[in-house]
């Protein structure tokens, strides 16, 4: 049996020499025992000492190793040193020893592993600084803490990290360290006198623990969970839990008994107020727009983001419409700026046309859509839906009185002129609405949507259809003597 | 009366944030003190610095800037009609307070909300004073969530953004009518709009901070955005709600969907119910929410029309699998990770071990319990070279056996 006394408790390449040395030598883990500084050492059967120079055998571990053995190193189970070398013993025959998760061997490094993680993790959450007072322009603070384990070493660069611009210390039974801007300065353990008893934002804090408290809904297995109770001596909020759950029944009880209050005297003045600025008069595609967004009609309105409004100058010559809102026009609230949109201002420059001079709006005002999975996948409008939203549009086309108007798509010219002729008819000629022309065109999604042989052409129809715009408004008498319909405002 | 003492101000102004459920500080972008100067951190895990005996955990300086607020929403209980005593904070006192809490290792930063005083933009000019001065003065480099108001100029709250790693709005309810009956000075849309606005917005940030060259520019608010949704104040039933809450999150990316259990208030309004709702069917909830995110579960499978509230006593996975019978038993051996996540018992973690201790040799039924962590609750539903569970499967009262003991989760 080969006798090996380590000189720190958490340092892993000190262990790592003196495995590496032994495993070299082909010393089974059985023929080692490892003691930690200040162990009681048996010498029953008589220690040999580890051989000096290395041994023959190469050994190899995988990537992984180094990393799990600082960590799991840290834990105070006097049995992890042996544990470390039965696993890199076994790895030279097993590489793949740690990627099974059913390994007696591994699931007890993985547990040592986890309750390190965990502690540290809990120090992170736990620790609390007191102010002890400035040096020079230097804040400085102390804390006392006691993990379970030898994570002073693993913790102290977080709180590095955290608190750079600020010199503290951090003290516990085995270990303590200190940072000064500088540098972390690692030392012996402490006691928890090192740190003053008070801090003069502890009643703060205190004050916030109570009231951030929702006496309704007790849960103290939740927090005691999370918050085990050996925690609580050096967590100065801790003291207030008996009271709070205590008196947190009395507190229901009485905000029930309570019951409804009258509203405070307040509410009314504003309520005036805010029904002063509801009745102001709105000019009508505001008003109009207004409404739509509230409008519930059909059950399509509750699912969208928002209503898509029209967009243009409101005296515009041009009108086009399209069929009904996609998923960017639902995010961005705007016609047409999705990829359809994309292929439409594509067209229309094609065609000469300026999108800015016309009005753009849509049949249908708000997106539909199913969910696919964690998608929103574009549903079209049913025919009821169409005719719900008909009137919308219809009253849009009243207020701007447009010379000429495009519809793009069945949707478009359903909604508008109650038509179900196929696109093939309703594109070859001109249609009538109100005081308006009205020329009918695919919608660019159905261009999206067809084979790839079959875009370019279809595309360059779509062009030819839009080209006659320009040339039908050359036809119309210019702006200045559009009549304009008296509108009620 | 005598002025308001910080103590006193931060007592009523805790107390009116305690209904927000978020408390994460997780999910940011990686920076801390030693590089930029200043102080704080993000180091991506969120971490819990206390927890109150209502088993949240405290992980932020939760609180309002004020509980003033001109809006009348019924179930809040800074609603312009309560009687509740009000208090503001100057936005100096909040710098204040956040960075004393913050060096005393208290918490992880700011999650600051607010009642709507004079109008929704100067509430939102405040609270960007606020996180504004954290960052540029004191080179704040811990979490802040900034809880926006729906009707601030878009622009606002995009400046918000720019500074805080997350930013959220509350839907409130999970039914546009309940909004607009609990709620009147909001609208469903309106704090759809807000999201999508934000989402779009992000999105175009988060693209501008990909393609630069150097990392000089930061995308916004890279803890993305959230929401909280009040269920039980009003009839939706558990399937509207998912319903809701899957719309959200494909919509707007949302990062978390918080359902927070309808709980009387103090100075309750007329127009509430007088019961509170049971915190378990917000605990079932956040499960069938998990399952749909991470399982793979459809909304139709959890709480579709024909059953569209959960079951309180068991899980919805449970809940699912007893009417989906046919579908096992699943072989541990050779099945596949989406249908071993559908197994009752199984979570993430334990698939993950079952797939990597497979590829070392074929499992057997008491290699199961060093990899899950009942194997009782997943016997009947599974076999293994040395099991099979024969007529557990279709015992009628596979229920019974499996549903935990009923056991009083609450007092009221």
């Amino acid at each position: 049996m080969i006798r090996v006394t380590l000189d720190s408790q958490n340092d892993a390449d000190e262990w790592r020499e003196m495995a590496r040395l032994l495993c070299s030598h082909g010393i089974e883990p059985a023929d080692v025992s490892w003691a930690a500084p200040g162990a009681m050492v048996d010498d029953l059967f008589g220690g040999e000492t580890p051989p000096a120079e290395p041994g023959p055998r190469k050994l190899s571990v995988p990537k992984a190793f180094p990393d799990l053995l600082k960590r799991a190193i840290c834990h105070s189970d006097p049995a992890r040193f042996s544990l470390l070398y039965r696993l890199l013993w076994r790895l030279q025959k097993e590489p793949r020893l740690l990627s099974n998760p059913a390994d007696t061997d591994t699931i007890e490094l993985n547990g040592l592993i986890k309750s390190v993680s965990r502690d540290c993790h809990k120090m992170k959450a736990f620790v609390r600084f007191r102010d002890i007072g400035m040096e020079g322009a230097r804040e400085r603070f102390a804390a006392w803490f006691e993990p379970d384990h030898y994570i002073v070493e693993l913790t102290a660069p977080f709180f590095m990290r955290r608190f750079a611009s600020m010199d503290w210390a951090i003290y516990t039974p085995r270990r303590s360290v200190a940072w000064d801007g500088k540098q972390l300065v690692f030392g012996p353990g402490a006691t928890r006198d090192s740190v003053p008893a008070e801090d003069a934002v502890e009643d703060q804090w205190k004050a916030y623990y109570v009231s951030i408290f929702n006496p309704a809904r007790v849960k103290v297995n939740a927090m005691t969970s999370e918050m085990p109770k050996k925690y609580w001596k050096n967590l100065p909020e801790a003291a207030l839990i008996p009271d709070l759950i205590a008196g947190a029944q009395a507190r229901v009880t009485a905000m029930q008994a309570a019951g409804p209050s009258m509203p405070n005297p307040q509410t009314d003045k504003w309520r005036e107020k805010r029904a002063l600025e509801e009745e102001t008069g709105l000019p009508p595609m505001e008003a109009l727009n207004r409404q739509l967004a509230k409008c519930r009609d059909c059950p399509i309105g509750e699912c969208a983001t928002q209503v898509v409004k029209g967009e243009g100058p409101l005296d515009a010559r041009l009108m086009i419409i399209g069929e009904q809102p996609g998923d960017q026009e639902d995010l961005r609230g705007r016609p047409f700026v999705g990829p359809a949109g994309q292929l439409l201002d594509k067209a229309l420059d094609e065609a000469g046309i300026d999108r800015q001079q016309a009005y753009v709006t849509n049949a249908v005002k708000h997106f539909k859509y199913s969910m696919r999975g964690k998608r929103r996948q574009h549903q079209r409008p049913t025919a009821d839906e169409i005719r719900r939203c008909r009137d919308w549009v219809r009253r849009e086309v009243e207020i701007v009185q447009p010379q000429l108007i495009l519809l793009l798509g069945a949707t478009a010219a359903y909604s508008l002129l109650d038509t179900r002729k196929p696109m093939r008819d309703l594109r070859q000629s001109l249609w009538g609405y109100d005081a308006a022309q009205v020329a009918i065109t695919v919608h660019p999604s159905y261009l999206l949507r067809l084979p790839e042989a079959e875009q370019a052409p279809a595309y360059e129809a779509f062009v030819e259809d839009l080209s006659r715009i320009p040339r039908l408004l050359d036809g119309l008498p210019p702006l200045s003597q559009k009549a304009k319909l008296s509108l009620p405002v | 009366m005598a002025a308001q003492t910080i103590i006193d101000k931060l007592k009523i102004l805790a107390d009116a944030a305690k209904y927000d459920a978020s408390c994460a500080s997780s999910g940011s972008s990686k920076r801390n003190s030693l590089q930029s100067g200043g102080i704080g951190s993000t180091e991506g895990m969120g971490i819990c610095h206390a927890y109150a005996p209502d088993g949240r955990c405290i992980s932020l300086l939760k609180i309002l800037m004020t509980n003033f607020c001109i809006y009348d929403c019924s179930y809040c209980i800074n609603r312009v009609s309560s009687n509740v005593e009000r208090a503001r904070f100057t936005p100096q006192e909040i710098v204040r307070l956040t960075l004393d809490f913050y060096k005393r290792n208290y918490i992880e930063g700011l999650f600051l909300s607010s009642g709507v005083i004079r109008n929704a933009d100067y509430t939102m000019e405040q609270m960007i004073e606020v996180v504004r001065t954290l960052r540029e003065e004191h080179l704040f480099q811990g979490y802040i969530h900034l809880k926006t108001i729906p009707n601030a100029d878009p622009i606002l709250r995009l400046e918000a953004a720019k500074f805080a790693d997350r930013v959220s709005i509350n839907i409130e309810l999970p039914k546009d009518q309940s909004i607009d009956r609990f709620a009147p000075e909001k609208s469903g849309t309106e704090i759809r709009s807000a999201m999508a606005h934000m989402r779009t917005h992000l999105d175009d940030e988060a693209d501008k901070a990909k393609t630069a060259r150097r990392r000089k520019v930061k995308a916004a608010s890279p803890a993305g955005q959230s929401t909280q949704m009040i269920v039980g104040a009003d009839a939706a039933s558990d399937g509207d709600i998912l319903k809701t809450s899957s719309s959200l999150y494909a919509g707007y990316g949302l990062r978390r969907v918080y359902y927070s259990a309808y709980s009387p208030i103090p100075d309750t309004s007329l127009h509430l119910p007088p019961l509170k709702t049971p915190l378990i069917r917000e605990h079932r909830l956040y499960q069938a929410d998990w399952l749909m995110r991470f399982y793979g579960f459809e909304i139709e499978e959890i709480a579709g029309p024909d059953r569209p509230m959960l079951d309180l006593d068991i899980d919805p996975k449970l809940a699912w699998a007893l009417t989906a019978r046919d579908r096992f038993p699943v072989d541990i051996n050779r099945a596949d990770r989406e249908t071993l996540l559908r197994v009752p018992g199984l979570g993430v973690k334990a698939v993950n071990r079952i797939i990597a201790a497979r590829r070392h040799g074929r499992l057997r039924y008491a290699d199961l319990s060093r990899l899950v962590q009942s194997v009782r609750k997943i016997a009947p539903f599974i076999v293994t070279g040395d099991w099979t569970p024969g007529g557990m499967l279709d015992a009628v009262d596979l229920r019974q056996r499996l549903a935990p003991a009923p056991e009083q989760l609450s007092l009221i």
